[in-house]
C-alpha cells in the first residue's frame, strides 16, 4: 500500500499484575483504511485500542498514532492538537442524560477547531426526529448513534469505533454500515473492534485476529486463514436425502453431480467457509 | 493551527453544567433548600442572645452561608465527579481536545450559580425571620464578595481534588458527607466556636471552613462581636491568606491527581 500510516505499532506489550494482556503486537493501519480488530472477550482488543487512544500506558513497544505517541509526556497543547484530529466512540457510555441530542452535539462541536455541521451529523446518524429529545428518552440503539455522532463531530482524520453496533437491530446496523462507508469515502481512517464477523466483512479492508494478547493473522476478509483456497462445501438433495461433500475443485464436483443426476441438481448450494467459520477455527486452534 | 481558548471552553462547560443542574430537580431542591431548612430548625431551637445585640440565629446564618460554600462546592463535586467517572462521562471528555482546566472552570461556574441561589434564599429568610442585618458599609460587602469568590474557588478545587478518594460513585456520599459534617461541627457552624474544646478549635483552624465562617461573621455580625472571637479580632488578613493557600493547594492537587477513568 502506498498510503502513509495513521497507526504504527510495534512490539506493544502491556501486563496487569503479572497477567499479560497484550503480548508483542505489531499493527499498521494506512490512511483511508477501515481496519477491524477481531477477537474474543479478554483477547486484548480494548487494551490495545485504549493504549492507542491515550487512555492507558504501555510496558514496552513503539506506538505512533497520526505521528504522535499517545503516551509521550508532551505539552498539553500538542496533545490537544492531536486529540483534535481523532474521534473516539467508546463502549457503552451513559452520560448527558438531561440534555437534548442537539444540545449535546452542539456543545461537543465547540471542542474542535474544524467541526462538522451539527444538523448534518444528526441527519447522517438518523437522529433528526429525536433532535430535541432528552438523551434519557433514547433507545439503546439511538444512544449508540449519538455516541457515533459525538465521535465524528470533530471531523476526525482517524476514528476509533469500539463495538459500535452492539444492540442494533438489523436495519439500524445496515444504516450504520452505510454511514461508515460514507466516512471512509470522505477519507476518514477507521479502527473498528467488533464481535460481528459479518460487520467486519462488510466494512473492513483488512482484519486482524487477536487472541491471548497476540495477533494471529492480518489479512483481507476474503483471504483470512487461507479462506480463498479452503475447501468448499457443496450440498444437494438426492433421493430425498440431504447430501454434502467438501471439495477443492467445486466446479468439477458440480459438473460431475449434474452429469450423474441428469440436469438440475435439487437443493444445490456451494458455500465457502464464512469469515465466522474461519475465525472460530483460528481461535479454536490457538486456545 | 488555531487554538480554542480554554476560558471560552470553560464558559461553555459552565453553561452546560448549569443547564444540567437545573434539570435535576431533586438535586436543585436538596442543595438549595437544605441550608434553609437547617436555618429554620436551628434558628427556631436556639434563639438566645449570645452577646449584646447578637442572637445565636444570626451567628448561625453566617455559619450556614459559609457551609453553603463547602456544600455546593466540595461536597457536591466530591460526590458527583465519581458518579460522572462511573458513567463514562469523564472518559468521553478525556477523548476530546477539551482541557481539564476548562472542565474545572465549568464546575466552578456551576458551584457559583448554586451558591448564588442558596445565598439569596438564606439572606431572604435570615433577614425576615431570624433578625439577620444586611451590612450597610461597602467595605463589608467587599469582604463578602471576595469571601464568596475565594470560598467558591477553593471549595470547587478541593472538591475536585477529593473526588479521587471515593472508589465509586455509589459510595461517594458515604465517604464525603461525614467529612463535611464533622468539619461543620468543629468549625463553629452548629455551635459557637469559642465554646468548643481547644483541640477541636486547633484542628478546625487547619481547614478553610472555620475561616469562612469567621469571615462571614465579620460581614453579618456587629463589629463589637469581634472581641468575642478566639483571637479577639476578625483576623480578616489571616482569613484571606489561608483561603488563598488552600486555593493554590487545590489547583496543584487537582491538576496532579485528577482521574478521568477508574483505572
Amino acid at each position: 500500500m502506498l498510503h502513509p500510516l495513521v497507526i504504527d505499532v510495534s512490539n506493544l506489550t502491556k501486563t496487569y499484575g503479572g497477567k499479560t494482556a497484550v503480548n508483542g503486537i505489531n499493527l499498521q493501519v494506512h490512511k483511508g483504511e477501515v481496519f477491524a480488530l477481531l477477537g474474543p472477550n479478554g483477547a486484548g482488543k480494548t487494551t490495545t485500542v485504549e493504549i492507542l487512544e491515550g487512555y492507558r500506558g504501555r510496558d514496552s513497544g513503539k506506538v505512533s498514532v497520526l505521528g504522535f505517541d499517545p503516551n509521550a509526556k508532551v505539552s498539553k497543547l500538542a496533545e490537544r492538537a492531536w486529540r483534535d484530529q481523532i474521534g473516539i466512540v467508546l463502549q457503552t457510555t451513559m452520560d448527558a442524560l438531561d440534555l437534548t441530542v442537539r444540545e449535546t452535539l452542539t456543545h461537543f462541536a465547540k471542542y474542535y477547531t474544524n467541526p462538522k455541521d451539527s444538523n448534518a451529523v444528526i441527519e447522517s446518524v438518523g437522529l433528526t426526529e429525536k433532535v430535541d429529545e432528552k438523551v434519557r428518552t433514547l433507545s439503546g440503539g439511538q444512544r449508540r448513534r449519538l455516541d457515533v455522532a459525538l465521535g465524528i463531530i470533530g471531523r476526525p482524520e482517524l476514528l476509533f469505533l469500539d463495538e459500535p453496533t452492539t444492540g442494533f437491530d438489523p436495519e439500524a446496523r445496515r444504516a450504520f454500515w452505510e454511514l461508515i462507508r460514507n466516512l471512509r469515502d470522505e477519507g476518514t481512517s477507521i479502527l473498528l473492534t467488533t464481535h460481528y464477523l459479518d460487520e467486519a466483512e462488510a466494512l473492513a479492508d483488512r482484519v486482524a485476529i487477536i487472541n491471548n494478547g497476540e495477533i494471529l493473522e492480518v489479512a483481507t476478509p476474503k483471504t483470512l486463514g487461507g479462506r480463498q483456497n479452503s475447501k468448499v462445501e457443496i450440498s444437494w438433495i438426492e433421493n430425498g436425502e440431504p447430501r454434502s461433500s467438501l471439495s477443492d475443485t467445486p466446479t468439477a464436483t458440480v459438473q460431475e453431480l449434474a452429469a450423474r443426476l441428469g440436469g438440475e441438481i435439487a437443493g444445490l448450494t456451494v458455500a465457502r467457509p464464512t469469515l465466522e467459520d474461519i475465525y472460530l477455527k483460528m481461535i479454536g486452534e490457538n486456545s | 493551527m488555531k487554538q480554542i481558548s480554554t476560558i471560552k471552553l470553560g464558559l461553555a462547560r459552565g453553561t452546560l453544567e448549569i443547564k444540567q443542574f437545573n434539570r435535576q430537580r431533586e438535586s436543585v431542591v436538596f442543595t438549595i433548600l437544605f441550608p434553609v431548612i437547617l436555618l429554620f430548625i436551628f434558628g427556631s431551637v436556639f434563639n438566645d442572645s449570645i452577646a449584646p445585640g447578637v442572637t445565636f440565629s444570626q451567628y448561625f446564618v453566617a455559619g450556614m452561608i459559609a457551609s453553603g460554600l463547602v456544600n455546593s462546592g466540595f461536597q457536591q463535586l466530591a460526590i458527583s465527579i465519581p458518579i460522572e467517572r462511573d458513567l463514562g462521562t469523564l472518559k468521553r471528555l478525556r477523548g476530546t481536545p477539551m482541557p481539564a482546566t476548562a472542565y474545572f472552570i465549568g464546575k466552578g461556574i456551576q458551584v457559583l450559580y448554586s451558591m448564588f441561589l442558596q445565598l439569596t434564599l438564606l439572606l431572604f429568610f435570615g433577614t425576615i425571620f431570624f433578625g439577620l442585618d444586611l451590612p450597610t458599609q461597602p467595605s463589608k460587602w467587599f469582604t463578602f464578595t471576595w469571601l464568596i469568590i475565594l470560598g467558591t474557588a477553593s471549595s470547587t478545587l478541593l472538591g475536585i481534588a477529593f473526588s479521587v478518594v471515593p472508589k465509586s460513585g455509589r459510595g461517594a456520599s458515604a465517604v464525603v458527607s461525614p467529612v463535611v459534617i464533622v468539619l461543620q461541627f468543629f468549625s463553629g457552624v452548629f455551635f459557637i466556636f469559642t465554646t468548643l474544646p481547644s483541640w477541636m478549635q486547633h484542628f478546625a483552624a487547619i481547614f478553610p471552613l472555620k475561616w469562612l465562617t469567621q469571615g462571614m461573621r465579620s460581614v453579618f455580625l456587629p463589629d463589637s462581636f469581634a472581641t468575642q472571637e478566639a483571637a479577639k479580632s476578625w483576623e480578616i488578613n489571616k482569613i484571606a491568606i489561608i483561603l488563598i493557600a488552600w486555593l493554590i493547594a487545590g489547583v496543584f492537587i487537582s491538576l496532579k491527581t485528577f482521574k478521568w477513568t477508574k483505572e
